[in-house]
């Protein structure tokens, strides 16, 4: 039996009118990768900032034991001293700052306030080393990406000699191939004996590398497994209070005509104009389908998504846009709207959002005609509106009046399809719109993309997470690196065999075929 | 089907109405903070304060200020700033004299060419920001330069005056009496300005009282009833006080109609207008505005344009008032156009702010003002006083959403 390292016990945690912990028990052992998992609003993240002392001693209820000693944090410092760091969803790195800036950040290799440029870059090399990243520690980070940035965070915390490794969600934004590699690490640092607590939706990883899992719901601690009890499906079941025997509501496709079509489309990169950056690329959907975009990060599906929706990407755009058949001009996103394209981002807070304002604001906004005359809003019908599609899409807040920022992250992307429901588009397209947000939400959203083609309307969904394709659309093109590789009915897809077209191109996928027939 | 998903929601209506509390408590707690600074100077002036001709003399002194308050409250939500408007408002008080002191032109005409000019100015500055993404500071930041060097050169260095009597009456005229003064405990009172008064405040409390209506009879309770009646009663006090004392001076100043119907213009564009709610949405969110088809770069440059015609405005009013314009004219205006936004509620970063708030912490800077003078504080320490309730007001904001 290895000891004891952290030990959390009866935290509680109330905000004006919510608690949002409830005798929570958490205790992680010495060198184990411990999953904290739940809904959004299980209380995830309220107890990691508990722990790590974002909430100081004294506002929270409980004590908290770490290597034998009862701690009383009074910030974030503490907890760092202590060696617990936390790395959170949304990267703490200064964009125009190299790497090694970065990684002492705050913690410089200094001597009387003078920094020793030449031991900050070699002890930087040998941190990037540990954590697998071969760059130069003179990088901007601006200039590497989302994965990356992640493996510099990580070895920021190995600069602080970390004991205890919080992630909050780190591979919500990686491609598959970076979390494979985040997640080995977190194995290989388990060898060294840092333990880690990971906290993720997505249930396979966890799985994979977990020694234990806690379960969390509604701000209290529902069980604790061994490795050896895990599986997806007592997991799920816990998660949710229920056992969820579908994760993907069933669905009679009643498809109909083309309704929108894209032709030869070509695009160029608006940072290097010569560079092409969406070549060729012809699609349609038709009336009541949910057609899907596989791809990796970076292969251009919501570049090619956002240059069609208004030229919102992109520069040098060719190509021709069909709705029923007719060339139509959607170079403007007014445009796009008024012709009845619809486009939710994949990224709610930066571009989905006014999170300073409320529901009712947020829900209106690309159709305030639809509640003015003339120009003047009717308060009335827009409060109607706002109340409707509350009800219809389930967004959980006190009324219409919750600020937007304030919102869990499913219900904040419920605003976004509200918002772009009240539109009433034929054509909307679907930007990774389960992306960060929990197991009960998604089935909400796919019930509501469900309800969307059952009444005519054609979709167009982008995701990385395959499973989640293959339960829900009708047909799936497949992306890589600008281009459509391939294109299936989703009864005929599998995972290896998107995977497949995505690793060897088109090119390769087309000689396969002949070699096939000729055989 | 939609019945299906829905859940047990709490009841809308109570929440709405405590939502209304909380999301006006800023502007009744700004409301109340003006009531205790006038009853403050009203005390340490013996007095003075409340006499109808410094009242009067109130509004004349600060209309030019809460016009371009209007106007930058818009920049501001909007996400942008105008450090220029000080600068406009000289330069277009500079044009106006030159054109009826030097060329003779009509006063009527003259105001028509320079509010034109002002919406120049605006788009020229507007084009910059808005198209070619500079950022405002740094535009604005060469118009405040420039449109100072252009009114010194169109001056010549000195001051050009003094202007028709026509084009005084801008500042300096009163509406004419119709009904002839009505004599009310021995007091003769500018009858017209009373009924005037009598009408705005009968206009506000059926305009409340329809629009509670309306909320009611589709369901939602607006606010709880008695702080329907407090609210309302407060504001139809302070202006019949206001229009009483008025009435007991020389009746309305001409300016203040100039004013209050730019009030009531700006007030509804923001709150009721497709237009206004685009200007919060694209400061509140840029990026989200824009791929939700708002034109945000159109928006930007009318909102610049709008600003540039406002501060043309600001300087005729201010010219007239002289009657003369200097090369000094407008100098350091912008900091006190920019400090009642901020006073008012208004977020540094854009997406939030009110007409009413700008306009009260326009009243809040000119009490400050005339009662320190009054007082006979030293121009030094007001603007060391002024300058601590700026922060004070921005500070008590932070404290506040921090709080929430």
């Amino acid at each position: 039996m290895t000891e004891t390292i952290l030990e959390m016990r009866g935290i509680t945690k109330t905000f004006p009118g919510v608690k949002a912990l409830q005798d929570v028990n958490l205790t992680v052992r010495a060198g184990e990768i411990h999953a904290v998992v739940g809904e959004n609003g299980a209380g995830k993240s309220t107890l990691m900032k508990v722990l790590s002392g974002v909430y100081p001693y004294g506002t929270y209820e409980g004590s908290i034991h770490f290597l034998g000693k009862e701690c009383r944090f009074s910030g974030i410092h503490d907890s760092e001293r202590e060696g617990i760091v936390i790395i959170h969803q949304e990267l703490a790195l200064v964009p125009l700052l190299s790497i090694a800036e970065n990684i002492f950040l705050g913690n410089e290799q200094a001597r009387f306030g003078v920094i020793d440029w030449n031991l900050a870059r070699r002890r930087a090399g040998e941190l990037l080393r540990k954590v697998g990243l071969a760059e130069d520690p003179d990088t901007l980070i601006t200039n590497i990406g989302v994965g990356k940035q992640q493996l510099v965070e990580i070895a920021k915390a190995l600069a602080k000699e970390v004991k205890l490794l919080i992630l909050d969600e780190p591979t919500a934004s990686l491609s598959e191939k970076d979390s494979d590699a985040l997640l080995n690490l977190l194995v290989e640092f388990r060898e060294h004996g840092i333990a880690c607590i990971l906290i993720s939706h997505k249930l396979n990883e966890v799985g994979k590398v977990a020694d234990r899992i806690t379960v969390l719901r509604d701000g209290r601690t529902i069980e604790t497994m061994e490795k050896e009890q895990i599986s997806e499906d007592r997991i799920i079941t816990s998660m949710v209070g229920r056992p969820l025997d579908d994760r993907f509501p069933p669905r009679q496709p009643k498809i109909g005509d083309v309704i929108f079509e894209v032709r030869n489309w070509l695009v160029h990169d608006p940072v290097h104009p010569d560079r092409v950056a969406i070549r060729n690329v012809n699609l349609n959907v038709r009336r009541g389908e949910v057609v899907g975009i596989a791809g990796l990060m970076g292969s251009g599906r919501t570049e090619f998504a956002m240059s069609v929706f208004g030229r919102a990407w992109g520069t040098g755009v060719s190509g021709e846009v069909l709705l029923h058949g007719k060339p139509v001009d959607v170079s403007t996103v007014g445009r796009a709207v008024d012709r009845g394209v619809a486009y939710a981002t994949e990224d709610r807070k930066t571009y989905g959002l006014n999170l300073i304002d409320h529901i009712k604001h947020n829900i209106s906004a690309a159709n305030l005609k639809g509640v003015s005359t003339a120009g003047v809003i009717d308060d009335i019908r827009e409060l109607n509106v706002a109340n409707d599609y509350r009800k219809q899409t389930n967004i959980r807040s006190s009324s219409v009046y919750q600020v937007t920022g304030n919102l869990s992250g499913g219900n904040q992307q419920k605003v976004v399809l509200s918002k772009w429901l009240f539109a009433d588009p034929e054509v909307l397209i679907l930007d990774e719109p389960t992306r960060g947000i929990d197991v009960g939400a998604k089935y909400e959203i796919y019930t509501i993309i469900n309800r969307l083609a059952e009444q005519g309307k054609a979709i167009l969904m982008i995701s990385s997470e395959m499973p989640e394709l293959l339960g829900v659309c009708d047909r799936i093109y497949v992306m890589n690196e600008g281009r459509i590789v391939g294109e299936m009915p989703a009864s005929e897809a599998s995972q290896e065999k998107i995977m497949r077209m995505i690793v060897r191109g088109d090119a390769r996928e087309e000689e396969e075929q002949k070699v096939r027939a000729a055989s | 089907m939609s019945t299906e998903t829905a859940v047990t929601a709490p009841t809308p209506a109570r929440d709405s109405a405590q939502s209304a509390i909380k999301q006006n408590l800023r502007e009744y707690g700004l409301v109340l903070a003006l009531i205790a600074i006038m009853i403050f100077f009203q005390w340490q002036t013996g007095g003075v304060l409340f006499k109808p001709v410094n009242l009067t003399n109130l509004v004349l002194q600060n209309s030019y200020i809460i016009i371009m308050a209007l106007g930058m409250l818009l920049v501001i939500v909007g996400g942008h700033i105008d450090l220029s408007v000080g600068s406009v408002s000289g330069f277009v008080g500079a044009v106006a004299a030159v054109l009826m002191v030097q060329y003779k032109f009509d006063p009527v005409l003259t105001t028509l060419i320079c509010l034109v000019v002002g919406g120049l100015i605006g788009a020229s500055q507007g084009y910059w920001i808005a198209y070619m993404k500079i950022p405002s500071f740094i535009v604005t930041l060469a118009g405040m330069l420039v449109f100072k060097g252009l009114a010194l050169w169109l001056l010549g260095g000195m001051s050009v005056g003094p202007f028709p009597r026509e084009f005084q009456l801008l500042s300096a005229g009163f509406i004419p009496d119709f009904f002839g003064p009505w004599t009310v405990f021995g007091t003769p009172l500018h009858a017209t300005t009373l009924v005037i008064g009598l009408v705005i405040v009968a206009a506000m409390l059926w305009f409340a009282l329809r629009s509670r209506r309306a909320r009611e009879s589709h369901g939602y309770s607006a606010e709880p009833f008695s702080l329907f009646v407090i609210k309302n009663a407060v504001i139809s006090a302070m202006v019949l006080f206001l229009i009483y004392m008025m009435a007991s001076y020389k009746g309305l100043p001409n300016v203040l109609i100039v004013m209050g119907v730019l009030i009531a213009l700006f007030v509804f564009v923001t709150k009721r207008m497709t237009i206004g709610r685009r200007i919060y949405a694209m400061g509140g969110n840029v990026k989200a505005a824009a791929l939700s088809g708002i034109k945000t770069e159109r928006l930007t440059f009318f909102v610049f344009v709008n600003m540039g015609v406002l501060a043309a405005l600001a300087g005729l009013i201010f010219a007239a008032r002289l009657n003369t314009a200097t090369p000094k004219a407008g100098l350091g205006f912008e900091l006190d156009v920019i400090a009642a936004v901020f006073i008012g509620g208004a977020s540094m970063a854009g997406g939030v702010g009110q007409v009413a708030g700008a306009v009260i912490g326009a009243f809040i800077m000119g009490v400050m003002n005339n009662g320190m003078s009054i007082m006979g504080v030293n121009i030094d320490w007001q603007q060391v006083i002024k300058g601590l309730v700026l922060l004070g007001a921005v500070v008590f904001d932070v404290y506040n959403k921090n709080k929430a």
